[in-house]
């Protein structure tokens, strides 16, 4: 039995040690690649024999790589606070109360969480030019927080059910208002499930690309999936530069999702449509 | 929910008043640009001048008959249903292995979900060190085992199949981390109750494991189904939808119908039909599996 146990965690490991080798491969070969010279034509499986940083410092001269990182975080960081605070001002009533109206409401969020953003695009953007949101930070954040905003407020109505009425009702005895309660009884008891939402809606704030691309045109206001694109655009023969900028596009994001993983995994339970 | 006191809010002013930012949101950005598509995919306005005229139906007609729309209607079905069943899969074989404690079972976590929280338009460029034919990673494998170099991308209908791999190993994080929580959730005395009564493990599989997964399999089902069929900055990056317009999804096809062929009215019909689409098939495969749910209750 013992011996069984051993064979069979051996195996297992085995396994995984394959699958891991298969998942990670392509970002081995982009890191090797980045490390190299263009001038090295060994196979991109091989390390450098003397790895460069050249393709870095390339990558991020001119400093438009970072202006793009800094863009991207100023566009993350505003949507995402305002997404918390309108999906939880929204989650409360409709966890709360099941009147006709709320349950219309909660239906026809579902419905726009499928709402292919590229199916809108082209309205979107004449209204956009309309109301002078093109190349605006103002323009494209509006629009990732109403993009991002149903699986907030999705996520906020499934986390308020689970707190008990029975608060709330003590609170409205007591003479609060149904308004206070929100903010006396639900609101500092959504730190578990707020830690959920930023994360979940930051990082698709982050890795947009297509509400970025249309709204913003100028180059000085690239986000970073915007400034990747031109470095892989046709023309552009230096690779290994284009694999070092990715590599530095992506770095931030492990950074973030190593310290935080216990969230991203909580996320994406709690996001579950059921 | 509450008795009505004097003076009390009524539910319903509640509600108006705290939802009122994200309904404003909701009208202005989403209901808004819906009927103004609806409307501009009756005309042949191209996108930037002043002058276009109503031309009816024309554009919706157009779909049925034009290569172009057709070809990128059935890459998306291919990459949303065909993602969706490999993740499933997937999702499921990674869930049992690592669902219980051994060495290398958190790394093994870590690496397979990371990729799912990188841009897909990243994870496309990522990819494309691997599957270019000259000096491509892949090619060097392909070469090393004695075969000729192999053009991943050349081929429309390969590079479609191609598109559809990456995406299901980019993803299939997500559906493993909703199945391994769907098994957490099934109590271990099912199993004992099993295996006194002399069930193996395909027997345990088939008639425990599975039935309990459903609410799971539905909740990735519908993710993954939802991402495949929105699929754009995947194409974007690995063919730019080339060959030709061979591997275009719906919504890359929009963008190129818009910014290429500046043709704004048949752009809106295929987002208007886009949209559609992916509303009918999320709900019929929501009701679909709601059913099934029932069933094994």
């Amino acid at each position: 039995m013992r011996k069984r146990n051993i064979r069979r965690a051996l195996v297992k490991n085995l396994l995984s040690l394959l699958i891991i080798a298969i998942h990670i491969s392509p970002f081995y070969v982009q890191l090797i690649m980045a490390l190299k010279t263009r001038r090295d034509f060994s196979s991109r499986w091989v390390p450098p024999a003397s790895p460069t940083l050249d393709n870095f410092t390339l990558a991020l001269k001119g400093g438009e790589l970072m202006q793009s990182i800094l863009n991207t975080a100023i566009i993350v960081l505003i949507a995402t606070s305002l997404i918390i605070v309108i999906g939880a001002m929204s989650g409360y009533p409709l966890a709360r109360y099941g009147t006709k109206f709320s349950k219309t409401l909660s239906l026809l969020l579902l419905g726009v969480m499928m709402v292919p953003p590229l199916s809108v695009l082209v309205p979107l953007y004449r209204e956009l030019v309309m109301i002078k949101g093109i190349n605006t930070f103002w323009g494209i954040i509006i629009l990732s927080i109403t993009y991002g905003l149903p699986t907030s407020i999705f996520m906020y109505t499934n986390f308020i059910h689970t707190i008990p009425v029975a608060l709330d009702e003590a609170a409205l005895l007591d003479g609060c208002s149904k308004y206070t309660i929100f903010f006396r009884i639900i609101m500092p008891s959504l730190k578990p499930v707020t830690a959920s939402v930023a994360i979940l809606t930051g990082i698709n704030i982050w890795n947009d690309y297509s509400f970025q691309l249309y709204i913003l045109q100028k180059p000085k206001l690239r986000t970073i999936t915007l400034m990747l694109k031109t470095f892989f655009t046709e023309g552009n023969t230096n690779l290994n530069a284009a694999a070092a900028a990715s590599c530095l596009a992506i770095l931030p994001l492990i950074v973030i999702y190593l310290f935080l993983s216990k969230y991203f995994v909580q996320g994406v339970v709690d996001s579950a449509v059921k | 929910m509450f008795k009505k006191k004097a003076g009390v809010a009524s539910d319903n002013q509640v509600v108006l008043v705290m939802t009122l930012p994200a309904v404003l949101l909701m009208i202005v950005f989403v209901a808004v640009p819906l009927v103004m598509g609806v409307q501009i995919s009756l005309t042949n306005w191209n996108g930037y001048s002043q002058d276009f005229t109503y031309n009816g139906l024309a554009n919706y007609k157009k779909l049925f008959s034009d290569p172009m729309f057709l070809r990128a209607f059935r890459n998306t079905i291919i990459y949303g249903f065909g993602s969706t069943l490999f993740q499933t899969i997937l999702g499921v074989l990674y869930a049992l292995l690592l669902q219980r404690a051994f060495a290398l079972r958190g790394l093994a976590r870590t690496i397979i979900y990371l990729p799912a929280m990188i841009a897909q338009l990243l994870v496309g460029y990522v990819w494309y060190f691997m599957v270019q034919y000259n000096r491509g990673a892949l090619n060097d494998i392909v070469m090393m085992l004695g075969g000729t170099k192999l053009d991943w991308l050349g081929v429309g209908d390969r590079a479609v199949i191609i598109i559809m791999i990456i995406n299901t190993l980019n993803f299939c994080g997500k559906a493993m981390i909703i199945y391994i929580a769907g098994l957490n959730s099934i109590p271990d005395m099912y199993y004992e109750a099993a295996s006194v009564d002399g069930a193996n493990g395909w027997q345990q599989f088939w008639g425990i494991t599975m039935p309990q997964l459903i609410p799971a399999i539905t909740t990735s089902t519908l993710l993954n189904l939802i991402g495949g069929l929105k699929m754009f900055g995947l194409v974007i990056s690995t063919t730019g939808g080339g060959p030709g317009y061979s591997t275009h999804s719906l919504s890359s096809l929009i963008n190129s119908l818009y910014f290429s062929y500046q043709d704004a009215g048949y752009a809106s019909a295929v987002g208007v039909f886009t949209f559609v689409f992916i509303m009918a098939v999320s709900i019929v495969i929501r009701w679909y599996l709601a059913k099934k749910e029932a069933a094994a209750q």
